[in-house]
């Protein structure tokens, strides 16, 4: 029994922003199944009681004084990209 | 074959000051050796020529002078293509920014800035740092000095090879599961992965910013020093970095390691760990035994689970921090798409490369509703368990030694039709990543003529004690003196 569906993987693929062929679908779908399982090991160790870890260091928030910095020229950050108008970044019609 | 990057950083320094050799020199050193190695080793991706050797024009005429005094002053490095470098074109290693020109340094390359390396050109790495061989690259494979048939190591593996290969004095590698120590291993040559926060990630390319950490490749520990050093300290540009002193790393390497408590896990040294290397590491205690350390077995019981935690997490980060490539403010675009989420999702199938899209599948799916609490959390959790066995015996011990990798280099296409017996590489190094604390590589033996590595393990912060012991057993042994036969 496959742990994760050829739907799944669409809709992950979906949510992941990636094109994908029904072909890479089909393939993308066993090497998940694979790699899920191989992440289920996981399961063997009782974690009820144990706190996550998202950090390393026992670090608390990082405060710094409210100063204004200069940002960025626009003329350079638009220089990287693909289309831009009017010192706009342009991409394609969002309102119909 | 004799070259000036057969000296050490303190060497050099001696000889600018006394004006026997010159910036340019080193620049030329460089590029001369690139140009008789590179078609064979190709660790570069860019490289820049031009404005090095002005630099190193403008600097000759400060040698002698009071502005020349900076230890690293006129030193040639190379730098991995993950750490973006204002007006030098970075890529890390993918075709979505294969035209990125950035707009800052990072942090770590403005520090090198301030020391005054020059920088030689930018390095071949797994694409966005992810894998094990450099076969990732979405542009060339990199190859094993020692052996042209094997691969360098991974994913700093062009920053390994580049060093070993004497194209470079030294580099700057990132290392997120073992991505400086295995390539170290695999090229022969010295590799550190600093505590996590011990280094701004301000510019790095983010892959897993959980376990992230810029770090130094050399020849030597004593160098590998004096590099950490100048890329080390707190940056309010990363508001992880640590807030923690940084010690003088060379007056730690005084050769000193007698009453040295060291643990060797025994999971390290297990089954799957080649005989060679395990014959390599215990060769190895026994020279640290000679010089007044001691050493027992240990276990950390949870290494079993660190390189699934490992995938489930990087993975996870990964699927977030590469989101934001999207063909809208830089990089790759697709031609002619539809609709806007039509451009996202074209440009990001054509501009990624199969791990980076089978990793953000990964993670995507670990971090979706109805699964976050079984694959992400759990892996969260499982991550707390193997801090502690760390912690544990660091409670009793100073360092855990192992190896660096379970074997020598491998064959390129060995590995690659098999994504999980690729990432069990990094079994050995993954667990320290997990934890934060520092490892580093040192060259203890070779295999069929192949470098092996040892792994020296320390506390958080204590990057210091690492160096000394690293530095003790390189300076009983000859391994660091021997160079590919390029």
């Amino acid at each position: 029994m496959s742990r994760i569906s050829i739907d799944q993987v669409k809709h992950v693929a979906h949510l992941a922003r990636l094109a994908m062929t029904e072909e890479e679908t089909v393939s993308y779908t066993e090497q998940l199944d694979k790699m899920i399982s191989f992440a289920e090991l996981l399961n063997e160790l009782d974690t009820d009681h144990v706190e996550p870890t998202s950090h390393v260091l026992d670090m608390k928030n990082v405060l710094r004084e409210d100063k204004a910095n200069k940002g960025l020229p626009q003329a350079e950050v638009l220089k990287n990209a693909p289309e831009h108008q009017d010192g706009y970044i342009k991409v394609p019609s969002i309102i119909e | 074959m004799v070259s000036l990057f057969d000296h050490k950083v303190s060497e050099l320094h001696q000889l600018l000051h006394k004006k026997e050799i010159t910036v340019t020199d080193l620049v030329s050193e460089s590029y001369k050796r690139i140009g008789e190695v590179e078609d064979k080793v190709q660790a570069f991706l860019t490289l820049d020529e031009e404005r090095a050797r002005q630099a190193a024009k403008r600097m000759d005429g400060k040698l002698g002078t009071d502005e020349a005094k900076g230890l690293l002053f006129g030193m040639p490095i190379g730098v991995k293509d993950n750490i973006v470098t204002k007006g030098l074109r970075t890529t890390s290693a993918s075709k979505i920014l294969e035209n990125f020109d950035p707009i800052y340094d990072a942090t770590a390359a403005s520090k090198l800035h301030n020391a005054e390396t020059i920088t030689i050109g930018k390095l071949n790495m797994d694409e966005f740092a992810m894998g094990s061989s450099n076969e990732n690259s979405g542009f060339q494979v990199t190859r094993n000095p020692w052996n042209l048939e094997r691969v360098p190591g991974g994913s700093s593996g062009g920053s390994a090879a580049s060093v070993a290969a004497g194209e470079v004095l030294f580099s700057l590698g990132s290392d997120t599961g073992g991505s400086i120590r295995q390539p170290a291993s695999y090229c022969g040559v010295v590799g550190l992965k600093p505590t996590y926060g011990r280094v701004s990630r301000f510019g790095l390319i983010a892959f897993a910013s959980s376990l992230d950490q810029i770090g130094p490749i050399t020849r030597t520990v004593e160098d590998n020093a004096y590099l950490l050093q100048a890329i080390s300290g707190v940056d309010p540009m990363d508001s992880t970095s640590a807030n923690v002193e940084v010690p003088s790393y060379a007056e730690s390497l005084n050769g000193d390691v007698k009453g040295l408590r060291i643990a060797v896990p025994k999971e390290y040294l297990a089954e799957g760990v080649n005989e060679e290397v395990r014959q390599s590491v215990l060769e190895a205690l026994k020279v640290l035994e000679k010089l007044g350390a001691t050493w027992e077995e240990v276990s950390l019981p949870h290494s079993k689970y660190a390189l699934a935690t490992y995938y489930l997490l990087s993975s996870s980060e990964a699927s977030a921090n590469l989101a934001r490539f999207d063909g809208v403010r830089y990089g790759y675009r697709t031609a002619d798409p539809e609709n806007l989420i039509d451009l996202y999702k074209k440009t990001r199938a054509e501009g990624f490369g199969d791990e980076v899209k089978r990793r953000i599948m990964l993670g995507t799916f670990a971090l979706s509703s109805g699964y976050y609490d079984a694959y992400y959390k759990k892996a969260q959790k499982v991550r707390t368990l193997i801090k502690q066995d760390f912690e544990n015996v660091f409670e009793k011990y100073d360092v855990i030694i192992g190896p660096t990798a379970p074997t020598p280099a491998f064959k390129i296409g060995e590995n690659t039709s098999d994504p999980l017996t690729m990432y069990a590489n990094d079994i050995l190094t993954i667990p320290v990543n997990l934890a934060g604390v520092p490892g580093i590589s040192v060259p203890c033996g070779f295999a069929d003529g192949l470098p092996l590595g040892l792994q020296i393990i320390g506390k958080h912060f204590d990057e210091s004690t690492v160096y000394r012991v690293a530095h003790a057993f390189e300076q009983a042994t000859e391994y660091h003196k021997q160079k590919p036969g390029l």
